[in-house]
């Protein structure tokens, strides 16, 4: 799954629209990712702050 | 539980849904997952008044900042004014004009509940059972139609079945500093180009009363670093705007600029972001917002009326928004494509030949321009060539 960095997530939701497995949601203002995640990697590149990245 | 209507999100979309139901006689929830509807903005907040216009909305002319023009500037700095037309308008100060819209709908009948999450929705015997949870628990609404304005990240899209998913293609990553004592004609927006200050975008800044909105967005394929690296560079490498200057408050945000998501199922209707509604050149999107929401409950009335809510039915929907929007969008996707294919060097041509006027016509993108302009200028072949060429 991929990580979040949630003291550098700013919460605007902008990877949970591109997630082609609908694995992210915003709760709130939380982010969280489910086991649906494929680490595809496409809201890394998207994350404007750096907040996500594919584990090693 | 049972309404009507219930919409997800309580942004612009979402509120101008509620107020327009509300005002039809429908019983019309609205349910917002934040736990104040406005912040954080995603958003650079600016409106034309021609847009305003459009959708019969006034603002509050205490909070909001009046605009009269924009400044366009090439990377050497070269710049270009326009004035009049679309250029007049406003920075909204969004945490206000959003609850100024939820107020109108609650005005209107419209119910709210705020801090409740949308968990998902089932259809049931021609009716939508949509899960909530807030802060009394979970709860099921049975709603006769669904109104998804829940932004970028729609999971009523999702839920419906609709291929909703936005393509990082056509998908701005947006950063954005509000900041204070910024150094720039607060009379003017102001927009800067370049591929090493936004590749594929623009950075702007959008001064506000006490402050201005200071930001970018880029596209992906192009970006050598994050959004906010950009931001950063940008900032550092204007001293003459940015000396002295702090942010009080950081954005940020995914702008969908390209629509391909279907915006009508059984009982469901999408709009704003949500339905991917965006201005694909600027990428603004709260009076396109706000204007689907009033076509999509046009269209619902008489459909809820008659009992009739088949997507065959809500399809009236879609062809209200392509009448008013098609050809438009079409044209300024081609001009986007245009400009994605620009380098510096373009840039500063285009800056050189280009006045106020000759933006509309650019923006129009009416091809006898550059026709026009080559008589005089035979050198810009290059660039009439990049325009022309699909």
């Amino acid at each position: 799954m991929i990580q979040i960095d949630l003291e550098r997530c700013l919460h605007c939701g902008g990877c949970v629209g591109l997630c082609p497995v609908d694995a992210l949601t915003l709760y709130g203002e939380r982010l969280e990712v489910s086991e649906a995640c494929t680490e595809c990697g496409i809201c890394v590149k998207f994350c404007p702050v750096e907040a996500l990245e594919v584990p090693r | 539980m049972k309404a009507d209507v219930v919409v997800v999100g309580a942004g612009p979309a979402g509120s101008v849904a509620g107020t327009e139901f509300a005002r039809r006689g429908f019983d019309v929830l609205v349910v917002e997952k934040k736990q104040e509807i406005g912040p954080p903005k995603r958003c650079a907040e600016g409106v034309s008044q021609n847009g305003l216009d459009t959708v019969g909305i006034d603002v509050d002319m205490d909070v909001h900042h009046r605009i009269e023009g924009a400044s366009l500037y090439a990377p050497s700095g070269k710049k270009v004014v326009m004035e009049g037309g679309d250029m007049f308008g406003y920075v909204l100060e969004r945490k206000l004009f959003e609850k100024q819209l939820a107020a109108r709908a609650i005005e209107a009948g419209a119910t709210y509940m705020v801090d409740t999450q949308a968990l998902d929705m089932h259809r049931r015997d021609d009716r939508w059972n949509v899960r909530l949870r807030g802060l009394d628990g979970e709860r099921e609404v049975r709603a006769r139609l669904v109104v998804g304005a829940d932004g970028v990240e729609s999971k009523v899209g999702r839920w419906a079945g609709f291929q909703s998913v936005n393509r990082l293609s056509d998908y701005h990553s947006g950063i954005q500093y509000e900041m204070a004592n910024v150094n720039v004609d607060p009379g003017h927006i102001h927009l800067f180009f370049g591929t090493e200050v936004a590749p594929l975008g623009y950075a702007w800044i959008f001064p506000k009363r006490f402050s201005a909105n200071v930001g970018l967005g880029v596209l992906e394929r192009n970006a050598e670093m994050s959004a906010h690296g950009y931001l950063r560079r940008f900032i550092d490498s204007n001293p003459d705007i940015f000396m002295g200057a702090s942010p009080v408050e950081i954005n940020a945000g995914g702008v969908p600029v390209n629509h391909f998501t279907e915006m009508v199922g059984d009982g469901v209707m999408l709009v704003g972001d949500a339905a991917q509604l965006v201005n694909p050149i600027h990428g603004g999107g709260i009076i396109r917002a706000m204007h689907s929401s009033q076509l999509a409950a046009e269209v619902a009335e008489p459909a809820l009326s008659d009992g009739d809510l088949s997507r065959e039915r809500l399809t009236a929907y879609v062809h209200r928004w392509d009448e008013v929007y098609e050809e438009k969008t079409a044209k300024l996707l081609k001009l986007r494509a245009f400009l994605e294919k620009l380098e510096d060097r373009d840039f500063e041509l285009l800056a050189d030949i280009l006045e106020g006027e000759d933006i509309f016509e650019l923006s129009q993108a009416r091809i006898s321009f550059f026709i026009k302009k080559m008589l005089k200028r035979p050198s810009l072949l290059g660039l009439a060539r990049k325009y022309l060429a699909d």
